[in-house]
């Protein structure tokens, strides 16, 4: 199980929940059992092709997953996900 | 020769225009620039169907029944001079922001290349950059929604921006900085009187940490949480040029890109002042700068791809352009295709050399952001995005006194001479020794 910490933008399509233990061997896998759980979850951090939407960006502890192997990183018991929209401006 | 609206210094305490009570009709809400969908004007800065970036939405007919250029040339320079196309009503206090000088660079233009060239001369404003202009909207909305603090997270000018404004409204400020920060941009935050949060990683890292302590505690986070009203004051960059230029647009604009915000905010912001018919549709080629050592951006370009990859570790002088995983960076990339300009990339040599060059020719001092956006002119001259005859405007976004070591960037000490300029040797205070060092 890997910690998911959810955006308050969220929060209203994950039943309120701030903090998630979802299962899963990779950041894919963590992700397709977190929709399987909220589907409302769905449109908004997927896009068609089941691939991460590009508004959001997802950290492994605290490294963005682009850096790492995107939906192919490794997660384990001890590592947090957290999901955040994709915005940034100096 | 100089084309110049009018001071916005010796407006009012405030710099605020003498209209700014007009009940606001003009804004018709926010909207999802991806999928489109209506949001109230509130604290939201993402689309809760798609996760899609928000903008302010104006009705335009509401804004050519209420006010025409003729009407505008009657107030006070400055952002709230163009409040009908601003999300929010100018607050009473606040500082004079905008209304910037529009310059002919006779002597800089030839020497990159192009003899049609105008600067935007956007040092001038109350913290030394561009970033007032955004900061200053926030800063309104904030007060409009009655927000305990304001909050940044920067790569250096926002934090002075954010904590001059914050200090101006009497609000705390908290500014999130990269910890090795130009040391000069720490201390003009903490003078006003600002929090400044040294965080031990890149701006990026400083980013994600904002974006949630903007949703966990609910500060006015400028370039957060207020982001789709921030993003608005860099449309009044565009407001100053085209009325700058009588009331028409320019062929080629040339800007820095950071997170490519305001680049495509200046777009967006002549393409209002055509619906308005304001002024005549013209096609503008849109050329953007980045630092080479932190191009996504220009890599795409580069790359002819549609996927940012996004840079990890920034390795550049140019710190105010320092984003690795820029927001807008799609939406400037598209811009630039569309329009038939381009994404260049600078290197530091070039960089320091245009800031020299602008200072030695025009008298202008720009930081790291405008070397790389003066840069980028010679480039896309070379490149031929910008042609013979192009009347090309480029967006002097900062003050060089904010990075002062750049301009020595790539040079040797030297010790000027009588005909060396630079700086000359410690004299004794005796004219007999300086006519000598003269005529030596």
């Amino acid at each position: 199980m890997s910690q998911v910490r959810i955006p308050p933008v969220l929060r209203p399509s994950a039943g309120g929940q701030k903090l998630l233990d979802i299962p899963g061997a990779t950041v894919g896998q963590v992700l397709d059992a977190l929709v399987e759980r909220y589907p409302d979850l769905g449109a908004r951090l997927l896009d068609d092709g089941g691939d991460i939407n590009r508004f959001v960006n997802v950290f492994v502890n605290e490294t963005d997953v682009r850096h790492l192997q995107v939906r192919e990183t490794p997660v384990g018991d001890r590592d947090t996900l957290l999901l955040l929209p994709a915005m940034a401006g100096g | 020769m100089t084309i110049e609206t009018p001071s916005p210094g010796a407006a009012t305490s405030s710099g605020t225009s003498p209209t700014a009570t007009t009940p606001r009709t003009t804004v018709a809400g926010l909207v999802c620039r991806a999928c489109g969908r209506a949001e109230q004007a509130g604290l939201s800065y993402v689309c809760p169907a798609c996760f899609g970036p928000l903008e302010v939405a104006y009705d335009l007919r509401a804004v050519r029944d209420t006010v025409n250029p003729k009407a505008l040339a009657m107030r006070p320079a400055g952002v709230w001079r163009y409040q009908e196309l601003l999300p929010v009503e100018a607050p009473v206090r606040g500082l004079p922001v905008g209304g910037t000088p529009l310059i002919d660079a006779a002597r800089l233009g030839p020497a990159l290349g192009v003899d049609g060239l105008l600067v935007k001369d956007d040092t001038r404003n109350p913290t030394l950059s561009f970033k007032d202009r955004a900061v200053a909207i926030a800063t309104a909305k904030a007060l409009d929604l009655r927000l305990d603090a304001l909050a940044c997270a920067s790569t250096g000018n926002l934090a002075g921006a954010t904590a001059a404004a914050a200090a101006a409204v009497g609000l705390p400020a908290y500014v999130f900085v990269p910890a090795d920060l130009e040391p000069a941009k720490i201390e003009h935050a903490l003078a006003y009187g600002a929090t400044v949060v040294p965080i031990d990683g890149t701006y990026d890292d400083v980013n994600r940490l904002c974006l949630e302590v903007a949703d966990e505690l609910g500060w006015g986070t400028v370039n957060v949480n207020l982001r789709p009203y921030y993003a608005e004051g860099s449309k009044t960059l565009a407001y100053e040029i085209a009325e700058g230029l009588g009331w028409r647009l320019p062929d080629v604009v040339v800007a820095p890109i950071a997170s490519g915000a305001m680049i495509t905010r200046i777009a967006r912001a002549f393409e209002e002042l055509v619906e308005l018919g304001w002024v005549a549709a013209h096609d503008v080629r849109f050329v953007g700068g980045q630092a080479a050592g932190c191009a996504p951006v220009a890599r795409a370009f580069a790359e002819g791809t549609d996927t940012i990859a996004p840079v990890r570790t920034p390795d550049t002088i140019v710190r105010s352009l320092a984003i690795g995983n820029p927001a807008d960076g799609a939406y400037a990339l598209e811009l630039a295709r569309r329009s038939g300009g381009s994404i260049e990339a600078i290197d530091d040599a070039a960089t320091a050399d245009a800031i020299r060059a602008a200072a030695r020719l025009e008298g202008v001092y720009t930081e790291t952001a405008g070397g790389v956006t003066l840069g980028a002119v010679s480039a896309a001259r070379r490149r031929g995005v910008i042609r013979a005859g192009d009347e090309v405007v480029a967006l002097l976004t900062g003050n060089g006194l904010k990075t002062p070591d750049a301009v020595r960037h790539g040079l040797t000490d030297r010790v000027a001479t009588a005909r060396m300029p630079g700086l000359a040797p410690i004299l004794p205070a005796r004219f007999s020794a300086f006519e000598g060092w003269l005529s030596a």
